[in-house]
């Protein structure tokens, strides 16, 4: 079979004129890595491997062991819909692997297929739908603050029409590439964008958020538009989350369904969500990896707080959609709190490793909180047992650094670098005198 | 390489040449030598000849003889090459019906080796390459190529082979079930929810107008094109 997909490769390079194939991987933070190599290449590089320096690559540091191997994942394979005047580009996933074949530790891409190997060892396959926002923006300048399209005489045709062309045309792309839309819609903000993605399996769903960023900025910077998955770039007006529809499928069965709950949720999906819930504190860090990631969780702005479920309260850090009578394959469950910031293999596997351990160990759904949280008080809350997600990118790291689950589900290479990056990340911010700070103190004190 | 290293090759007269019998071995190929038509009948596998190589310097006409016997069956054996000397180039004038091709004694062997692989790759894929045809749609399955109104299109591995299997039996309902066995067939993340998958991929890739030449069949599965029963 595999055999079969690299001959298919070959063979499309050949007869569609290829010039140049992108290997792409994806570094511990969620940047799209990419080397590009010629068809000549190609063949060598689907059975052996590319070597490449490791260590020039963010989390992939390790001064002993710096040399991996970059392995085309050959099933793939797209061409790129963009053709310049030079031929056709492809572009085609990679796995890392070190010299001897092992998988890398440091790969985030290993690191997901590790998790579904897991979940199908329980006899679940994970299936994930995003609802992906973002902002265009003009071209930014240094310090200055983002400016919406929307507000700007940027443009001579009215700046939605702008935004709402080039969202179509980034759905066109996103499609000739293999990725499903469901819908798309301008947000509430100003420039704010949504498009929903259609399920598929976690690790396609991964690739294809990495595909989707890199569509978004591309099209954008044709039209000299700056496209930005940054969770919170204006104050006042909602953020940019990432909330992700999630389900469990053994064989053709939803094992979130069952017909007989008043729910429509089986015990699998109950104990998912109270996995999830348990251990949604720890996994934040990862789902939520900036410093502004936690300005976006603040009440008022339909961004969760409080670690909560319930059906039709977007408030909560889980809602449960109501699918249409009958609909067994739509049951799934909504996971609120992530942002388009993060690295979806990561966040994929925390969350899956979160959800599993629930149904492993039989964890019990703590009962729906329907009310508005927003409106409650501090001790009504802890009277009914509901907690806050972490308030800041150091409280997420400290509450991480014990969980023993994050440190299962990345594997202890990726756990570490991520801790003493993201701690760099929060003591950077710290040393910062904001603006905020100089109007409120500067005067009065 | 052999395309069809398992089938077998019927070779006159016998014994052969030592030169081609020798070729014959070092490329690999299966082969039996027979010195008549009966023999040619008695020794022939289930499958029937994959071709022959009929040697026709030694008794031309014994030799043309059992060419045109090949020919003349229920069955004819195809291709055929034949190897004739330079003074017996006249005797191919009118017999164009018996061979596929001929080479000139004393024979290159690395020239017949050649001629013989380049014959038998055409008529394991048919005698032209394959070609899946429907509406507008046409998929080379030799150079995996597929084309929608003469536009290629970008499809991934597994696009293409689901697009194949559906495209070979048009009309026909498949479940999820059947096509994962079928068309995957190893280890994939998604169980069967990923040919839902990959279904819409397909049609996405197809666009909008053409999505419905891979129809849905509720609570079935999937089929390609319109039922053949018109339902």
């Amino acid at each position: 079979m595999l055999d079969q997909q690299r001959d298919y490769v070959l063979r499309t390079v050949e007869e569609r004129g290829v010039r140049l194939v992108r290997l792409w991987f994806t570094d511990v933070l969620g940047n799209l890595k990419s080397f590009a190599i010629s068809p000549a290449e190609l063949e060598n590089a689907l059975n052996d491997g590319m070597t490449f320096d490791g260590s020039s690559i963010d989390g992939f540091s390790r001064l002993q062991e710096s040399d991996v191997l970059a392995i085309p994942d050959p099933n793939t394979f797209e061409v790129m819909p963009w053709v310049d005047a030079k031929g056709a580009e492809a572009r085609v996933f990679c796995d890392i692997h070190n010299l001897d074949g092992t998988p890398f530790h440091g790969d985030p891409r290993q690191v997901l297929r590790r998790n579904l190997d897991a979940a199908r060892a329980q006899g679940f396959e994970f299936l994930v739908a995003p609802d992906m926002e973002y902002f265009y923006f003009e071209p930014p300048v240094a310090g200055q603050k983002p400016v919406p399209l929307d507000e700007g005489g940027f443009f001579d045709l009215t700046s939605n029409d702008v935004s709402s062309s080039m969202r179509k045309e980034t759905i066109r792309t996103l499609e000739t590439m293999g990725i499903p839309v469901e819908y798309s819609f301008h947000e509430d903000a100003p420039s704010q964008q949504e498009i929903d993605l259609r399920h598929t399996d976690a690790l396609s769903m991964a690739d294809s958020v990495m595909t989707f960023r890199m569509v978004v900025k591309e099209i954008a910077a044709m039209h000299n538009v700056h496209a930005t998955f940054m969770p919170k770039p204006l104050e006042g007006v909602q953020g940019s989350g990432m909330h992700l529809h999630l389900s469990l499928f053994s064989g053709e069965n939803n094992a979130f369904y069952d017909e007989s709950d008043p729910y429509n949720l089986s015990l699998v999906a109950k104990q998912f969500m109270a996995g999830l819930l348990r251990h949604a504190a720890e996994i934040t860090a990862v789902t939520n990896q900036t410093v502004n990631s936690y300005k976006r969780l603040v009440p008022g702005f339909e961004a969760p707080v409080h670690i909560s479920w319930a059906r039709n309260n977007r408030s909560g850090l889980i809602r449960v959609p109501i699918a249409k009578r009958g609909n067994a394959s739509a049951t799934r469950i909504e996971y609120r709190s992530p942002d388009p910031a993060c690295n979806p293999y990561l966040a994929f596997s925390v969350i899956l490793a979160a959800g599993l351990k629930g149904i492993r160990e039989g964890y019990e759904l703590a009962p729906e909180a329907d009310a508005n949280l927003f409106e409650m008080d501090d001790d009504v809350l802890l009277k009914l047992g509901i907690d806050q997600l972490p308030q800041s990118l150091s409280d997420s790291l400290r509450i991480m650094e014990q969980s023993s689950l994050v440190l299962e589900a990345l594997g202890e290479h990726i756990f570490e670098w991520f801790l003493r990056n993201k701690r760099s990340e929060w003591r950077a911010y710290k040393t910062q005198v904001t603006p905020y700070e100089l109007t409120r103190y500067l005067k009065s004190i | 390489m052999v395309a069809n290293a398992l089938e077998m090759l019927v070779v006159y007269p016998d014994p052969p040449p030592t030169d081609l019998a020798r070729m014959l071995d070092l490329s690999g190929y299966r082969w039996k030598a027979v010195s008549s038509t009966d023999e040619a009948t008695r020794n022939e596998p289930a499958k029937g000849w994959a071709g022959a190589i009929i040697v026709c310097d030694e008794d031309p006409e014994a030799a043309w003889l059992f060419a045109r016997s090949l020919r003349k069956r229920d069955t004819p054996v195809s291709p055929v090459v034949v190897l004739v000397s330079g003074a017996q180039l006249a005797d191919l004038e009118l017999r164009d019906d018996l061979y596929e091709d001929f080479c000139l004694t004393p024979f290159h062997p690395r020239e017949l080796e050649a001629r013989l692989r380049h014959l038998l790759w055409q008529s394991v894929g048919g005698t032209r390459p394959e070609l899946i045809e429907h509406g507008g749609l046409a998929l080379n399955l030799e150079t995996y190529q597929a084309t929608f109104n003469n536009h290629p299109l970008d499809l991934t591995y597994m696009e293409y082979e689901l697009l194949k299997f559906l495209a070979q039996n048009p009309g026909k309902v498949f479940s999820r079930e059947m096509l994962l066995s079928r068309v995957w067939g190893y280890e994939y993340y998604g169980g069967a929810r990923t040919v839902d998958v990959h279904v819409r991929r397909l049609r996405a890739k197809l666009g909008e107008e053409h999505a419905n030449l891979i129809q849905t069949v509720r609570s079935v599965g999937y089929r390609f094109g319109q039922s053949r029963w018109g339902s």
